[in-house]
């Protein structure tokens, strides 16, 4: 069933970490296709395999079983082709950078020349409202403006997927509520491919196409949820039935996974 | 104000201190020279003086207290008198003079900065060495931690002999027992502050498919300089031991070792106490000037607020 359009897809994906207390199943039997253009959630508890699965898809973990591809290529190659942008739960800047200079940081790397570097970097600052701030440093920034920055690191070198492990997630509600809002307009506006690790149930079902519900032990998918709401998704949807319907399905799923565990 | 007034208080408590054990430490000294200038002196008999105690003595005979603190060759030298020789052979003499503590100081010194840029220099080969080999981590390490439990005051003699073996003297073999101190802070530093970098950074780095050589200019050097700092004043000090170490076995003409060794075998304690204190000046000083680049470079590089 693996159709052109799919940018990642996952078969029967297992990772056994083996650790001092015996093998650890972070991941069994994933399964799991994700089209271009998708917006998709992983949710579940700690443990449950979910930023595993994303570290697996931006090979930064080895699965031992089952097979993976991200853009038809293996997760390794596409990191060498720097197929995807990834951010994490620490915004993790550069304490010696400003903000403009950890955003060219990926650029450097990359070997971008120095006009390209600035331009790109005027640009992804205006994506994330952050225009005016690239010549301060990031302590100068309140933490959600960091996260922010994070991201424009992530978007400023054009990777059609965008990888986020609980990007929002040490932040608070209103700032979450706000920079929610502005990540669906920022992929509204790019179509990039993003996959999204989250335990906020609402956060899962605003932003998403599409919901992966995982459990513990091992790490599982228990449900895939394809979301009824409408691109256009202005904050309070989150009133309407549909969304509190999706939200009571995810809720149910994540109940089911630890029935299951006993 | 009050940490000012704090900082005095400890300053006038250890000065008050030092003039108090003057008292019982030069007393049997003042007492005979008391004595010859016809004082009368409580007990008369030197030999009886000898077997008794210098709080006893000092108890005994409080008319010669005074005298303690302008013995010529007292054992325990008065602050002022320290102070005065200080003042004499630095801003009274000229700085090309045997006696100007200046001088002594600059040979000293020109050790120590060698010393000190050479210790930082190979610190730093073997920390970049340690931190992207294993095989360098298990094998270096050990060596460099065994090289610090030797006594330095034992090696440098022998280092000094080989050197002078193969033709080298002056200030070379100073330097190399300055380095000797001062890498070993400097590796362990910049161990510790290029592995500082997290996981997560780290990954950030992995991908964007950086390369080690990337990983290392971009990331973990510059997380590493709050950790060189700290190693740096340590081993700027070490630097300065070094070189006057390494002019006591080598019976050194110029320099504060050198002016200590003088001062031992002549028993001009004043002079000694001079050069320990320009030793401990030049030492706060290096470390002042450390720690102003290292103002000066963090705040350049945004990591101080």
């Amino acid at each position: 069933m693996t159709d052109s359009n799919s940018v990642i897809s996952a078969r029967d994906v297992d990772l056994t970490f083996q650790t001092g207390d015996g093998p650890v199943h972070a991941l069994q039997g994933i399964t799991l296709d994700i089209a271009r253009g998708d917006f998709v959630s992983f949710i579940g508890p700690s443990g449950c395999g979910k930023t595993t699965f994303l570290r697996v898809v931006a090979a930064l973990e080895q699965p031992t079983g089952g097979s993976i591809t991200v853009n038809g290529m293996s997760p390794d190659e596409a990191r060498r082709q720097r197929a995807y942008g990834y951010v994490f739960q620490a915004a993790g800047l550069y304490p010696w950078r400003t903000i403009a200079r950890n955003i060219s940081l990926p650029l450097e790397i990359m070997g971008y020349s120095r006009d390209e570097q600035q331009e790109r970097v005027r640009k992804v600052l205006e994506l994330v409202d952050l225009a005016g701030f690239g010549e301060k440093f990031p302590w100068q920034l309140s933490g959600g403006m960091q996260q922010r920055a994070s991201i424009a690191r992530a978007l400023s070198f054009d990777a059609d997927i965008l990888l986020m492990d609980e990007p929002f997630g040490a932040l608070d509600e209103i700032v979450r509520d706000h920079l929610n809002e502005q990540l669906l307009a920022l992929w509204r506006r790019t179509r990039k491919t993003i996959g999204f690790v989250t335990h906020s149930i609402p956060e899962a079902v605003y932003l998403s196409t599409r919901i992966v519900v995982m459990s513990p032990r091992p790490g599982r998918i228990t449900d895939v949820i394809e979301s009824p709401l409408p691109a256009e998704r202005p904050l309070d949807i989150r009133d309407t039935p549909e969304f509190l319907e999706v939200a009571h399905r995810v809720r149910e799923g994540l109940r089911a996974g630890h029935a299951y565990d006993g | 104000m009050k940490s000012v007034l704090a900082v005095l208080s400890v300053v006038g408590a250890l000065v008050a201190v030092w003039y108090l054990a003057a008292i019982p430490m030069n007393i049997q000294g003042a007492l005979v020279e008391a004595q010859r200038a016809g004082v009368a002196v409580e007990p008369e008999d030197a030999a009886q003086r000898r077997q008794m105690g210098g709080l006893a003595l000092a108890v005994k005979n409080p008319q010669v207290i005074p005298a303690v603190w302008a013995l010529k060759r007292p054992r325990l030298p008065a602050p002022h008198q320290v102070a005065v020789e200080l003042w004499k052979t630095t801003v009274g003499k000229k700085i090309t003079s045997k006696r100007s503590l200046v001088y002594h100081s600059w040979v000293t010194l020109s050790a120590t900065l060698l010393g000190f840029a050479i210790g930082t220099g190979l610190g730093i080969v073997l920390a970049v060495g340690i931190v992207h080999s294993r095989v360098m981590d298990m094998s270096v390490m050990p060596w460099a931690i065994i090289s610090q439990t030797i006594p330095i005051i034992a090696l440098a003699p022998m280092i000094i002999v080989v050197l002078y073996s193969v033709g080298i003297q002056g200030i070379i073999p100073k330097a190399v027992i300055s380095a000797y101190l001062s890498f070993f802070p400097v590796v362990v530093g910049m161990v510790k502050g290029l592995r500082s970098p997290q996981a997560m950074q780290l990954d950030l780095m992995r991908t964007y498919n950086a390369g080690a050589a990337q990983v290392f200019w971009k990331l973990r050097l510059p997380a590493s300089m709050p950790y060189l700092f700290a190693s740096l004043k340590i081993g700027i000090a070490a630097s300065l031991v070094g070189a006057i170490v390494g002019e006591l076995p080598t019976g050194a003409v110029a320099g504060l070792g050198a002016r200590l060794l003088a001062g031992s075998y002549y028993g001009q304690t004043i002079q000694i106490w001079a050069a320990l204190f320009a030793a401990a000046i030049l030492a706060a000083v290096l470390v002042g000037l450390l720690g102003l680049v290292e103002r000066v470079t963090l705040k350049r590089m945004g990591m101080v607020r």
